[in-house]
């Protein structure tokens, strides 16, 4: 008897709980619209794949950030895979995504190559591919991420008028890559290059590689400052190493007379560096916008039934270029604002 | 007065290049043949400037050169260095005050030497293992629980260090001149002192170092330790100079050009030869070479070539020079 009495309300508890899930499963959403349900189910508890050259810098932090805020709302799992810029790493564990088959890969490719045959292979083994800031040979389903030749012509514009005809300046300029085999570097030097093919009085005095290190870019461009004092402008393939350039200019006594143009991201630094006239033209390719076009295209295909290596379409961020005239608050974010609301 | 002359002979056979005099005197051909070629190459600043920028190359080539005159390696040297000055900035950023960050940055390093000393004396793992382990142990334990950030910028109330990575002495970089204090602690240490003079015995020989009565464990201790403290200095170097420490370099080659840098110089990888001129001829010519290349604009992919080649020329004179003694050497030596 008291056994019975006992297991009263635990069957009470059952029957409330039955006709509860009943009733929820019966008005399943606040607000059905012939999609919403749909959509959500559609993207509940699958499996992204995120794998950034390596965590730990303004982008790869920032676009993980804004994929993590829309995961937590609408359920889906991000699976993070870091090589931290060792390519072989990188490869492995792009094997491992041919193994595991994820729901989609979102994968910021180190250079042009070494991942190339791997996205092939897993677009054919049903993983469609969303590539980010760099392309390799291999053409992704989706790339979004930075017009870099646009960026690479707005700097050279941005120089030729610093430093051209009328401009009174030697017209020197060097120029400062970032890792050789990098689409970012390439392309953007392709723009650079396009523009001052048609200004003769612009002359590349060097054109060296820092390898995305801002020690190697301090080395490079103090050499450079020392050999050409009247040097005019020095653009540097990102911000990240550009610091290193500032510093050279900086120690050599140089501020406010060596034009420095750069790109990135725009986080806050960046915005820092141009009001205290270390960066004089900065073209920021707006992470907020990117985490935004990349959680839309991962929700279409999270819901979608697109066959991998299909579709090749392309999201270029639009740039901004930022200087000491037109920075506001606005032009730049931080870190904080982005874990918050990015994406 | 025969005699003596018959001794002095004895003493001086004949006159042989070592590789130090082949290293300075190919610094040299190397320097008149840029100073030709290279426009701004010859003069006064550049000069100042190439030494300037190989500076923190040849701090930890110092480390580096204790190390293997010792007969161990440490290829551990450039996440020592990466980690302890990433972390200690991260403190320093965080609020804590610069002079214990420092102090938990040097104890950081010291603590990886003291492992690793521990390993090879006391568990005789041989340092080419127990070092590439540890360099893949540290870098991923700092990633991992210490610094969070691929490059970490000096606070802007870091004023100070910035000053010191600046200024100028008499016309000379202060890194410069850390650079050739650093040489001469070294170069005391080495040649007058106990200790130093130990780690010369047990390079040389490590059975016969312990048979004439040596701690050699204690002193391979000594010198882990004293590489891994001196990178640290090396990374606070950076530090300075670049208001930051980037974590990427961990990745770079810098390990090839630390170890370019000793061998080139004529330090012999089997141990117990060489000294702090070595490390000095060494870090020069490396410096005229990274420096006229970077002015004849050469592109990056040939100067890793010039790189290699020249490493692989010093190995092969290396080997000439410095023949493996038989005697002593012994499975895991380089």
């Amino acid at each position: 008897m008291t056994y019975m009495n006992a297991l009263k309300p635990l069957c009470f508890a059952a029957l409330t709980a039955t006709a509860v899930t009943l009733c929820s499963a019966a008005f399943a959403a606040p607000a059905e619209d012939g999609l919403y349900a749909e959509s959500f189910a559609a993207m509940k508890g699958k499996k992204v794949v995120y794998m950034p050259n390596a965590l730990g810098y303004d982008l790869t932090e920032g676009w993980l950030a804004g994929l993590k805020n829309e995961a937590a709302r609408l359920g889906f799992e991000v699976i993070v895979r870091d090589p931290n810029w060792n390519i072989d790493a990188g490869v492995q564990a792009m094997q491992a995504v041919v193994r595991e088959k994820p729901d989609l890969l979102v994968v910021q490719p180190p250079d042009v190559t070494s991942y190339s045959r791997l996205i092939q292979k897993a677009q054919e083994a049903g993983v469609p591919v969303i590539e980010v800031n760099q392309m390799t040979t291999a053409v992704p389903d989706v790339f979004v991420g930075a017009d870099w030749y646009a960026i690479g012509v707005a700097n050279g514009e941005a120089v030729v008028k610093a430093c051209g005809q009328g401009s009174g300046k030697s017209g020197k300029v060097a120029i400062v890559q970032g890792l050789i085999t990098a689409p970012a570097s390439i392309t953007q030097v392709r723009g650079i290059n396009d523009v001052f093919a048609k200004h003769p009085e612009i002359k590349v005095v060097s054109n060296q590689a820092a390898d995305w290190t801002p020690s190697k870019s301090n080395s490079i461009t103090t050499t450079v400052l020392q050999q050409n004092p009247d040097l005019c402008a020095i653009i540097e393939a990102w911000d990240g190493q550009a610091v290193g350039s500032a510093t050279a200019i900086h120690d050599a006594g140089k501020q406010g007379q060596v034009f420095l143009a750069t790109s990135g991201g725009g986080e806050k630094t960046a915005c820092d560096n141009v009001a205290n006239g270390s960066f004089t033209h900065y073209v920021s390719f707006d992470l907020w916008d990117q985490d935004r076009d990349i959680n839309n295209l991962v929700k279409l295909f999270l819901q979608g039934k697109f066959s991998p290596g299909k579709q090749k379409l392309a999201l270029y961020t639009p740039n901004h270029e930022i200087t000491k005239e037109n920075l506001s608050a606005r032009s730049c974010w931080t870190m904080d604002e982005v874990k918050k609301s990015g994406g | 007065m025969s005699q003596g002359r018959a001794v002095a002979d004895r003493a001086r056979p004949h006159w042989r290049p070592t590789q130090e005099h082949i290293v300075a005197l190919t610094a040299c051909v190397l320097f008149v043949v840029f100073a030709g070629l290279a426009p701004g190459f010859f003069s006064v600043s550049n000069v100042v400037s190439l030494m300037r920028s190989v500076s923190i190359l040849g701090v930890l080539a110092l480390a580096m050169s204790i190390v293997v005159i010792g007969r161990g390696i440490d290829l551990a040297i450039v996440p020592t260095m990466v980690i302890s000055v990433a972390f200690l900035i991260t403190l320093y950023a965080g609020g804590m005050p610069a002079y214990l960050a420092i102090l938990i940055g040097l104890g950081i390093a010291a603590s990886i030497g003291l492992i690793q000393g521990w390993l090879i004396a006391y568990a005789d793992v041989p340092a080419i293992f127990t070092t590439l382990a540890m360099g893949v142990t540290v870098y991923g334990f700092g990633l991992f629980f210490l610094v969070s950030k691929d490059v970490n910028y000096l606070p802007k109330e870091a004023v100070l260090f910035r000053e010191v990575g600046s200024t100028q002495i008499a016309g000379v970089p202060s890194l410069v001149l850390i650079f050739g204090l650093c040489a001469l602690l070294f170069h005391l240490f080495l040649k007058f002192t106990p200790w130093g003079r130990f780690i010369y015995a047990l390079g040389d020989n490590p059975d016969a170092a312990r048979l004439a009565g040596i701690s050699v464990r204690h002193i391979t201790v000594l010198q882990y330790v004293l590489a891994s403290v001196t990178a640290c200095g090396a990374g606070l170097m950076t530090a300075a100079s670049v208001s930051s420490m980037s974590m990427r370099i961990v990745n770079s080659t810098m390990i090839y050009d630390i170890l370019l840098v000793v061998v080139i110089g004529g330090i012999g990888l089997t141990g117990g030869k060489g000294g702090i001129r070595n490390v000095i001829a060494g870090t020069v010519l490396i410096g005229i070479l990274i420096n006229g290349m970077t002015l004849m604009d050469i592109a990056y992919t040939s100067q890793n070539i010039v790189k290699g080649c020249v490493l692989l020329l010093a190995i092969i004179i290396d080997t000439l020079l410095n023949p493996r003694d038989e005697q002593t050497a012994q499975q895991g030596d380089i």
